[in-house]
């Protein structure tokens, strides 16, 4: 019998053991993994770090954990950003409206300095020749060539090949100048090897993972060389990464820092605590929290928080063609050249009122703080883009919006909400699962309920609605609804592709499979006039009025309805100094130059 | 004994081939895009090529035969492979489950998560039993005392307050106005000498309590519930009539007895180890397999949150086996042919 009690102790010892057994295994074989190739380094490093105490280590936090170091194949912003430690490209966006700084190449190619053909059809890049890749190799001409083959190859699925879709080729000239040549004049040659999403990756290291190859590289991929200030020491995925000061970094003295530790995870408020609060971290990234839990966060004066303004605007999306659920999938929310508007949203008066009846300063004091400003274009910067000619929107004018819809024909019922020809002015109102989004949604509501317009809201998770599985009927492509409201903007300082996505040809459906980016489905002959011009007009200063045109159209035209223009937001702590943020390239593009203070 | 156990097993492989199934049906159907997180900028073709690529435009079946094929054949062999240094057949060429995210095989990324799961979750669940074990006794035995008053007020609480809420509460309290406790796990802490164990223990402490107090709360009114049956048993009264004193009655009858179910409820509640405590796991950022399971929903990436909940339904399987067998073991009465 007694030996019963002994079983029960025997399971419970048993199951004892078996947790605390583990973790010893497991440093066992943390260690082993992060010193196979080299302890004495490691030690040393370790050593290093201890002398220099904890100030030597910069701490950064993004709630988004990195998956992998190679850009080509990110997932998200957060790979993007934590490989832009590692590798870089030719030229960056500065954080001042996005001019273009040299990087790896020693000066910006321009018709001036002979860089430029005069047909707009080859741009040639001169690299600096101090460059080292980490493993103490030299970087040349041939590893910029390479970054295009690699990226361009069709089996490979790369996340950044738009930027090379006019590519002819990529000539390396002599060893440190390369000639990108195109298949069309490009007014504006700066996309291929400019900004995060394009920089340089080692020839020698990616070789042999050519195409489909490219998958079985975990390897290089977790652990890219590249010429930046840092270099992988060990990296979790989808957790943390840990790097080290890269010893071979062109300027002397830089980086500051010797460690940096990387860890992903979490949600954006907590992210927001560790750094305002708690100051367990030095850098948080993309904190997207009502202004008030900030504020309150920032009153402990660990910290401060970070904006940058690059070309993010919320804005609601105004559905033009007819999305009645009754219709079923072969007409809902299609176009059908023209046949199938929207029974009142085609009509310029309803857009123009849901406009006017918006107070997007309140809107900006609710969600967002000193990280958003009210917006009435699509195109919010570089300044030299930004139309001046839709002012109108700033204030809110109800009076006006109603005067609109009285004249429009648009009668008040019984209940409020107007119609007319027994069509109601009652919307579905959708966007991604965000607090600030959902207090925009309620205030848009009331603004738009004192104008006689009804609205339901919804909100997604945001995998869905941003996501473009052609199953689901909750994705922004599909536009189940009647307005829909999230932040668009357009890769690196340039808008002329950004402004075709209006163009007829661009509207999402099942002969594209929805895989288009004219969302609101305007289409107007017009509008594609306006961007035919844009492609053969050569001169600046016109191509800067045609975009002005091409972004008074759209918003004129209230296809879509910007609200606010979003600054990115993060944090840091007060003593790490030198940080620039960024709203155009990576947030992390300056880290050689931080310091602590 | 042992014939029972492998007609468990065979009947085991069938529901677990259709569990998988359902499991990939139902993933495969549900509104999610690997591609979803990548900027805007990122236009639709190029995301179309991506998914192309990564094989999520793949039929129903033909995608679940893939996993099926990597899964089962593919990294078994690799395993094998690594353990002997033997090669088989091409082996160069096999493809093994690779996550949709970090390009990396499956089974790699769970056996680096694995050990922190173990150690904070499965910490918490030891803990948590033994804390529960002696207040379930002492409450059934002083039923209605104030012990027993406290001890079911703190349990209700326990059980009824979310971990979310009580994790938030301890960060607020221990990491943000008293400073003593660090809020964020640190993974790349390597325990070697007395200070850097204090920090782990230190980084340990609030994810383990708030499991423990969690884990404790539900066990402890299981352990006092079955004590309370078994006071009134006809045993007890003639141990008593035997002149026996209470404690030896209660430690040596009582004690034993109330065990039976207790014990088959710890071996079931086994498998939620690995499955991690999702929501704590991200509270803290304890890089666990709760964590690693969330991070794969959020990015739609389908062969790991396939993987996954297949090892749990595994798991879940095997350690109903085991419980069964434990009350066997257990309980003399009990026979299994």
């Amino acid at each position: 019998m007694r030996k019963h009690i002994y079983l029960i102790g025997l399971f419970l010892v048993t199951s004892l053991l078996f947790s605390c057994g583990s973790p010893q295994d497991s440093e066992i074989a943390t260690v082993s993994s992060t010193d196979r190739n080299n302890t004495m380094e490691s030690t040393e490093n370790l050593e290093s770090v201890e002398l220099n105490g904890d100030s030597r280590t910069l701490k950064i936090l993004y709630w988004q954990a990195p998956s992998i170091l190679n850009p080509y194949l990110s997932s998200g912003t957060k790979d993007i950003e934590s490989s832009s430690l590692i590798v870089e490209p030719l030229a960056r966006y500065d954080s001042v409206d996005g001019e273009m700084v040299p990087w790896l190449a020693s000066t910006i190619p321009t018709m001036a300095n002979g860089g430029l053909a005069s047909d707009y059809r080859s741009i040639t890049w001169n690299l600096r020749t101090d460059v080292i890749w980490s493993d103490g190799t030299s970087f040349t001409a041939a590893d910029v060539v390479f970054t295009w083959m690699y990226c361009s190859n069709e089996e490979f699925g790369c996340v950044s090949s738009n930027a090379f879709k006019d590519v002819a080729q990529v000539v390396a000239v002599d060893t440190h100048t390369v000639r990108v040549e195109f298949t069309k004049p490009m007014y504006f040659p700066y996309g291929p090897f400019v900004g995060s999403l394009t920089p340089i990756i080692q020839k020698e290291q990616f070789k042999d993972c050519l195409g489909a190859a490219a998958q079985a590289c975990t390897e290089q991929n977790f652990n890219p060389v590249g010429t930046g200030p840092f270099m992988v020491e060990d990296f979790k995925a989808n957790d943390v990464i840990t790097f080290i000061a890269n010893p071979n970094y062109r300027e002397e003295g830089k980086p500051y820092f010797q460690k940096v530790i990387f860890k992903g995870g979490g949600e954006a408020s907590s992210a927001a605590r560790a750094v305002l609060e708690t100051g367990e971290f030095d850098y948080a990234w993309n904190l997207q929290v009502e202004p008030e839990v900030l504020e309150g966060m920032q009153d402990t004066g660990k910290g401060e928080l970070l904006t940058g303004f690059g070309s993010n605007v919320e804005r609601i999306m105004v559905n033009q063609t007819n999305n009645d659920s009754s219709l079923g999938r072969e007409k809902r929310s299609l176009y059908l050249d023209g046949t199938n508007p929207h029974p009142f949203l085609s009509d310029l008066n309803v857009r123009r009122a849901l406009s006017l009846a918006i107070d997007r300063s309140i809107l900006v004091e609710v969600g967002y703080g000193d990280t958003g400003r009210p917006m009435c274009n699509v195109i919010p910067a570089p300044s030299k883009f930004v139309s001046d000619n839709n002012e109108e929107c700033k204030t809110q004018n109800i009076e006006e919006a109603n005067r609109l819809l009285d004249e429009a024909g648009w009668v008040r019922g019984r209940d409020g909400v107007r119609a007319k020809d027994g069509i109601r002015l009652s919307m579905l109102y959708q966007t991604s699962t965000n607090s600030v989004r959902q207090d925009t949604q309620a205030l848009v509501k009331e603004w738009w309920s004192q104008i006689g317009v009804e609205t339901e809201l919804r909100h997604i998770d945001g995998a869905v609605f941003f996501g473009s599985d052609q199953g689901s009927p909750d994705t922004l492509g599909k536009f189940y609804a009647d307005v829909q409201m999230y932040t668009n903007n357009f890769e690196g300082i340039d808008p002329s592709e950004y402004v075709e996505s209006w163009v007829c040809e661009e509207v999402p459906g099942p002969h594209n499979d929805w895989n288009a980016s004219n969302i609101p489905r305007g289409c107007s002959a017009d509008f594609d006039a306006l961007v035919e011009q844009l492609e053969v007009t050569e001169e600046s200063q016109d191509r800067i009025e045609t975009i002005k045109q091409i972004n008074d159209f759209v918003v004129q035209n209230y296809w879509e309805i910007p609200l606010i223009w979003r600054a990115r937001v993060s944090a840091k702590s007060v003593s790490l100094k030198g940080v620039k943020m960024n709203g155009w390239d990576s947030e992390l593009w300056n880290v050689a130059d931080w310091y602590r203070e | 004994m042992l014939k029972y156990t492998t007609r468990r097993l065979m009947f085991a492989i069938p529901t677990l081939i259709v569990i998988s199934f359902v499991l990939y049906v139902l993933l495969d159907l549900a509104p999610s895009d690997p591609t979803g997180n990548l900027p805007l900028t990122i236009p639709p073709e190029v995301r179309e090529k991506i998914r192309d690529q990564l094989g999520v435009n793949d039929p129903i079946h033909v995608g679940y035969l893939k996993w099926m094929r990597q899964f089962f054949i593919n990294e078994p062999l690799h395993i094998f492979e690594q353990a002997t240094g033997l090669s088989i057949g091409d082996s160069s060429e096999r493809v093994r489950v690779v996550s949709f995210t970090t390009r990396s095989p499956v089974v790699d990324l769970i056996l680096d998560r694995l050990p922190q799961t173990l150690w904070v979750v499965g910490l918490s669940y030891v803990v948590g039993i033994l804390i529960a074990l002696p207040i379930g006794v002492i409450s059934a035995y002083k039923q209605y005392s104030w012990f027993d008053q406290i001890g079911t007020f703190v349990s209700m609480v326990g059980f009824s307050v979310p971990t979310f809420f009580t994790g938030l509460l301890l960060i607020i309290l221990f990491s943000s106005t008293l400073g003593w406790l660090p809020s964020i796990y640190d993974t790349t802490l390597r325990v070697t000498d007395f200070s850097s164990f204090w920090q782990q223990v230190k980084q340990m402490i609030m994810p383990v309590t708030v499991l423990a107090f969690y884990n404790a709360a539900q066990l402890s009114r299981f352990m006092r519930a079955s004590v309370l049956e078994n006071l009134n048993q006809d045993y007890v009264r003639t141990a008593r009539a035997k002149g026996m004193k209470d404690r030896a009655i209660l430690v040596g009858h009582i004690l034993r007895n109330s065990m039976l179910p207790v014990v088959t409820m710890i071996a079931l509640g086994v498998p939620t180890i690995f499955s991690g405590a999702i929501i704590t796991e991200q509270i803290f950022r304890v890089n666990g397999l709760g964590h690693l399971l969330i991070h794969a929903i959020q990015n739609g990436d389908i062969y790991l949150i396939q993987s996954l909940t297949f090892i749990f339904a595994v798991l879940i399987v095997l350690f109903n086996l085991i419980a069964d067998l434990l009350y066997g073991v257990l309980d003399p009465r009990i026979k299994y042919t």
